[in-house]
């Protein structure tokens, strides 16, 4: 049992630190996000400079040799600076697809373009009528000639507008909420047939939503078995989740600490507002919740490879227990923070957006909820 | 980082594992909530792990600890909590313990320490008064130096077991003209036995006598058996808080609480089908354990930085707060679980009760009185309010 980072884990913190210090100031967010494409490429480029888009993947696909612990360092440095460049969909979502069950020619064709940070991924798993459902799926992926033909919506698309690529979940048989009959596809976003509706989101970022209107693909676009990619599906998902439990740390961390701050400032009573018993406790429980999230990340991410059952319930979980506090940290640092909390000029009310739609993201507390209950009886 | 246990670890596990299975006395299996115990069986499990040298484990190994890592420690308790082992109480290994060979003189160590080590010697804690709880500092007891004596005059308070105790350990006012109350506090071992000292039951809310009031009455004390400096008893109390916070949190315990919780909400039934198999209940018993996995995850990651240096800091007060919590959910789901079997007053006083035969499920026994008496944790210790205000001070720097 060891709870130490590495050398290098450490470095890349504090180089990813320095990054967002210097390049992500609260108001050159502010800016970008208000920005045409809402987004900075060169961002990713130093990115990829740094060595942070490959980390995760093994030297054999072209990597640095790191896992996921290494994607919980980047995304909980990401999250102090409420980053909006999409690591999680390209390169933890589209990566962890092509890592566990790409062909030797799909990871040569992508991971490359991943690393070097020339190919941008999003991941199109939501159907507006399946919620938090991952097999609940009405697009479609008919066999025909070589390859298949798409059609559907995918909805919420995060990081679409700025992609190069979709990985899109779609039934090649099946009924709608049929575990058999799912597969996975990576497709250029440029393919005939492929239409997007792009949009800001609520906290800083771009999305979009997805058509396809018979989209032809080849049949190399196909990821894994046809037709039994739904246990691929949840695996990729709960990498994803852990990833963003560290990313929600991250950004409950900060939220805790500029509120703090702000109760050693903001005088009212002819004292500052952190004298008071009552704030105090509410910051202390804060703290709590903040650490506890800490705690259920680690257990998340040190529990992904493990059996699929253990996983499953390490990462509901953490993703119920992040989610409860991301929500009372992200409340209480409004509350806390007055009418100013309020306004869109302090910081807080970003980070508050920022854990609220965490808490969205690949099932909500509910959702996970539930998955705990169902697989703790099992 | 990683959770897995080493080859070592797997083989320290055995080995104590093997130990309990050959030396945990039957008939306590399981004993370890039950308020009815007799005080050799409190002390059995600690005299037996006296004689093997391992009741103190966190303990320095010049003093009898046994060195183990963190991570062994874990292993210990949950090894201990899966056979509902009765542990040693705190007030000696955890409490008085640390403080005598932290601050105490050799004479105090070679007194003491041996009889805290084996479970000979049973200590009680006279830190509370009727006046002085959460304001522990506002404490009156007052001891004044009469040659090679002092003198000591007060009440305490919620002295835990005292009833059995030979040995306590007192905060008593020695200087009452210091600047502030917290420095004219010394910290003094007081002989139970000695004239002038009564101790008094207080019946508590489940039924049980666990605490008393102890009136301490010109009761004469060696000036040996002072620990540390005159009037920096202080300090040594809240080194002490310090140390039983981080034991408080058990988490080992509360696992064990939750399997036998889905256990007796496995047996119970709601329209006819297992109660756990109901979603509302079901959500209860995941959302605890998903808080007790934060918890043990929270307190390895606290006992990996002790191990690395850091002595139990503040952030054993989140260990306090959130351990209490969980313990107190958990009796009250089992309460809930129950049902109706809850209301009945099981046990040992006989004009209230019956022990002749059982009334309901056996595993419904006690679940009120256990309800009620794990209260006390969110209180005890330093409250949990006041382990908030700790927070405050030490880690938002407020």
């Amino acid at each position: 049992m060891d709870f130490n980072f590495t050398e290098e884990q450490d470095m890349v913190r504090d180089g990813l630190a320095r990054l967002v210090r210097e390049e992500y100031g609260a108001e050159t967010r502010r800016e970008v996000i208000a920005s045409d494409s809402g987004w900075r490429p060169e961002i990713w480029a130093q990115l990829a400079e740094l060595g942070i888009l490959g980390m995760p993947f093994s030297e054999g696909d072209g990597g640095f040799g790191g896992g996921a612990i290494d994607a919980m360092v980047v995304m909980e440095e990401f999250g102090k600076g409420l980053v909006v460049e999409p690591f999680v969909p390209t390169v933890v979502c589209a990566g962890g697809f092509l890592k566990h069950a790409g062909t030797v020619a799909q990871k040569e064709e992508h991971i490359g373009g991943i690393v070097s940070g020339e190919r941008v991924y999003a991941f199109a798993y939501a159907e507006p009528q399946g919620r938090y459902d991952l097999s609940d799926i009405q697009v479609t992926a008919k066999k025909e000639g070589d390859g298949y033909v798409l059609s559907g919506h995918k909805a919420v698309v995060i990081g679409a507008p700025w992609a190069s690529h979709l990985v899109v979940t779609a039934r090649t048989g099946g009924d709608r909420n049929d575990k058999e009959g799912i597969s996975v596809f990576v497709v250029a976003k440029d393919t005939d047939g492929i239409v997007t509706r792009d949009y800001a989101t609520v906290d800083g970022r771009r999305a979009s939503e997805v058509y396809f209107e018979n989209a032809s693909i080849p049949a190399d676009a196909l990821i894994g078995e046809e037709g039994a990619a739904l246990p691929l599906i949840e695996r990729v998902t709960d990498e994803a989740i852990a990833a963003q439990c560290a990313e929600a740390c991250g950004a409950m961390k900060v939220a805790n600490a500029t509120t703090l701050e702000y109760s050693k400032q903001r005088k009212q009573f002819g004292v500052p507002i952190g004298k008071f018993q009552v704030l105090q406790h509410r910051m202390v429980d804060m703290y709590t919740e903040y650490e506890s999230s800490v705690s259920m990340t680690y257990l998340a991410t040190l529990r992904l490879g493990e059996d699929e059952r253990t996983r499953k319930l390490a990462v509901s979980a953490a993703k119920v227990r992040v989610g409860q506090a991301a929500t009372k940290v992200g409340q209480e640092s409004i509350q806390i923070h007055g009418g100013n909390g309020m306004t869109d000029e302090y910081a807080i009310g970003h980070y508050f957006k920022r854990l609220t739609i965490f808490n969205s993201e690949f099932g909500d507390v509910d959702h996970h909820m539930k998955r705990h209950v169902a697989l703790s009886s099992d | 980082m990683n959770l897995e246990f080493t080859p070592e670890e797997i083989a320290f596990r055995e080995e104590v594992r093997a130990f309990i299975e050959e030396n945990h006395p039957e008939h306590l299996e399981g004993m370890g909530s039950r308020e009815d115990m007799s005080p050799e069986d409190m002390t059995a499990w600690h005299k037996i792990l006296g004689k093997k040298g391992w009741s103190v484990p966190a303990w320095p190994e010049e003093y009898g600890g046994t060195g183990w890592t963190a991570t062994q420690r874990y292993i210990w308790s949950e090894e201990n909590a899966r056979k509902g082992t009765f542990m040693p109480l705190p007030f000696g290994v955890s409490m008085v313990g640390p403080v005598i060979y932290t601050f105490g003189s050799e004479e105090l160590k070679n007194k003491h320490l041996p009889g805290i080590r084996s479970g000979e010697v049973w200590w009680a804690q006279g830190y509370s008064e009727p006046g002085a709880g959460s304001d522990l500092a506002s404490l009156k007891t007052t001891a004044v130096r009469e040659g090679d004596h002092y003198i000591v005059n007060g009440q305490k308070t919620w002295t835990t077991l005292a009833q059995h105790a030979d040995w306590g350990f007192f905060l008593v006012r020695t200087d009452p003209d210091a600047a502030k109350p917290q420095e004219g506090i010394s910290f003094l071992l007081i002989d139970m036995n000695s004239p002038g000292v009564e101790v008094k039951p207080i019946k508590l809310i489940d039924g049980g006598h666990e605490v008393n009031e102890t009136w301490l009455t010109d009761v004469k004390v060696p000036v040996e058996n002072l620990v540390g400096e005159e009037n920096k008893g202080w300090t040594y109390a809240k080194f002490l808080l310090a140390h039983e916070r981080s034991g408080i949190a058990g988490v080992a315990r509360s696992k064990r609480g939750v399997e036998k919780l889905r256990d007796i909400a496995a047996k119970e039934k709601l329209d006819g089908k297992p109660l756990i198999e109901d979603f509302d209940f079901a959500r209860k018993v995941s959302q605890l354990e998903i808080d007790l996995a934060a918890l043990e995850i929270t307190e390895l990651r606290t006992l990996a930085g002790e191990q690395a240096g850091k002595g139990p800091g503040p952030e054993s007060s989140i260990l306090k707060i959130k351990g209490t919590e969980i313990q107190q959910r958990l009796t009250e789901l089992t309460l809930e679980a129950v049902g109706s079997y809850g209301t009945p007053m099981y046990g040992s006083i006989a004009d209230y009760g019956s022990n002749e035969y059982p009334i309901g499920p056996e595993y419904a026994e006690h679940s009120a009185a256990t309800y009620f008496n794990m209260r006390k944790t969110s209180i005890y210790g330093g409250s949990n309010e006041i382990q908030r205000n700790i927070i405050t001070k030490m880690i938002l720097g407020l």
